[in-house]
């Protein structure tokens, strides 16, 4: 009965209104036995780190078809380092162009998934980047 | 271990959140936490949030939040939401309808899975609260999941239970029926500009003019969560019956009931976590063979698990009664 659940926030960050593609992968991971919690629309950066910091999440999957990917995701992992949780996992998705994904992991992120990509590829790679920061835990 | 409590009690958020994630887990270290709090626990003011599915709990919160923030007080919520019977994951959403406080360093949200518990909370609710409590926030408002008929641990863990509902979910034998409507001391029928309001309000009122304790007549009040309207009288209700739950003969009553219903949980929590690693230890391929053929049977198999767990008492008392008083069939 007792087990250490994932924990992971879906975050939609900046502007954009299309929640589509968070909700589908928020639904993959719940049913892979993960807690999910769903922010909503429109989330300032710092919105974003106090939630994954007040719900205690390993993992923030952060949804961007605005175009504005790399301020999002730099800020949000600066935030969180400021706020000593840089092993807090930092994915994404949404329409980012494969020139601009290198940078991003560059920049700290764990994975870019673009359009089309299976859910269970990023489930099975979250299960495993979060094993492995469990691993470091010990 | 220490380090974590005392960072946590010096209100370091993330520190809460840690231990409400040991406590969620069943971790043992989340007992020895628990017994180290427990002295600085009962000041907070706790208030139970429930009522079906879609009927506003998390927008009122939002708004109670609101409310409670403007008198100066500090707030924490814990918001729980149906684990998957499936999976076991979850999709924990509430906050989304609270998330403008999110950066307010006087609130604290942390949204929970049910895990397999029924009463409509959670797996470690209640220790979720007394945490809170013991870190200094002033008011604790717990949302249950939305709930049917009969969810209705609430009443364990909040001073004071509200119950939500909205017009149009049936007639006046619902809420003449015992569970969920019984157990409110403040209504709040929200959706009041929806059709309906006025004969729900009215059936409510009816149905408490039956209740036979008048020591308080749970006040219903008409609220519109998204706009506020009806939200101030709401609170002010809730603050009204918390101040005469803790100065009335009622309110020693229910602190007794509540302690007592504590024990009770962490015995049968303990209980069961041990009773399940011995049966786990004793399941072998050769005992569900012989359970399927009936060669032997769970009642046996559980009462010698029982015999472990307490050499000393009697677990064939029933055997021995059924041999020989009333069930031996006579004349």
């Amino acid at each position: 009965m007792d087990e250490r659940k994932i924990r992971v926030v879906v975050a939609k960050p900046g502007l954009d209104g299309h929640d589509r593609g968070a909700k589908v992968v928020a639904r993959a991971l719940r049913d892979a036995g993960m807690e999910v919690v769903y922010t909503g629309l429109r989330q300032t950066p710092e919105q974003i780190v106090e939630t994954v910091l007040q719900e205690d999440a390993d993992a923030v999957g952060i949804s961007i078809l605005s175009g504005a990917h790399t301020f999002y995701f730099t800020k949000i992992i600066g935030l969180l380092k400021e706020k000593d949780a840089g092993d807090i996992i930092v994915f994404g998705g949404g329409v980012i162009p494969d020139k601009d994904i290198p940078g991003l992991l560059e920049a700290g992120a764990g994975a870019v998934f673009g359009p089309g990509t299976p859910t269970s590829v990023c489930v099975e790679w979250l299960e495993k980047a979060v094993a492995d920061k469990r691993a470091k835990e010990q | 271990m220490d380090i974590l409590i005392n960072k946590a009690l010096a209100g370091d958020m993330r520190a809460i959140a840690r231990i409400i994630s040991l406590i969620e887990n069943g971790d043992p270290i989340a007992d020895a936490v628990m017994r180290r709090i427990y002295p600085l626990t009962g000041k907070a003011m706790v208030i139970g949030i429930t009522g079906s599915p879609g009927a506003g709990k998390s927008t009122l919160t939002d708004k109670l939040i609101e409310s409670f923030r403007k008198k100066g007080k500090t707030v924490g919520i814990i918001a729980v939401d149906p684990s998957s019977p499936f999976s076991g994951g979850a999709i924990l959403a509430d906050r989304i309808r609270m998330q403008r406080h999110t950066g307010d360093e006087g609130v604290y949200i942390r949204s929970m899975g049910t895990r397999g518990s029924l009463g409509g909370l959670s797996r470690g609710t209640r220790e979720a609260v007394l945490l809170l409590d013991a870190c200094g926030k002033d008011v604790i408002i717990i949302e249950t999941v939305g709930v049917g008929q009969s969810e209705v641990d609430i009443i364990k863990i909040a001073d004071t239970v509200c119950v939500v509902l909205v017009p149009g979910m049936g007639d006046d034998i619902q809420i003449m029926k015992a569970g969920i409507m019984e157990i409110a001391n403040v209504f709040a029928i929200n959706k009041a500009d929806k059709p309906g309001v006025d004969r729900v309000a009215a059936e409510v009122r009816l149905m408490l003019e039956l209740v036979r304790d008048k020591s308080w007549t749970p006040p219903v009040h008409l609220t519109v969560a998204e706009n506020g309207t009806g939200v101030e009288e709401f609170a002010e209700s809730i603050v009204k019956h918390h101040e005469f739950i803790k100065n009335s003969p009622e309110g020693a009553r229910f602190e007794f009931r509540r302690l007592s219903s504590e024990v009770e949980d962490i015995l049968l929590k303990n209980l069961t976590r041990k009773a399940e690693k011995v049966w786990r230890s004793q399941k072998s391929g050769k005992l569900m063979e012989d359970l399927a053929a009936r060669k032997t049977n769970p009642y046996t198999v559980a009462s010698d698990i029982l015999r472990k767990l307490f050499p000393q008492a009697d677990y064939d008392e029933g055997i021995k009664e059924a041999n020989t008083s009333h069930v031996t069939p006579d004349n």
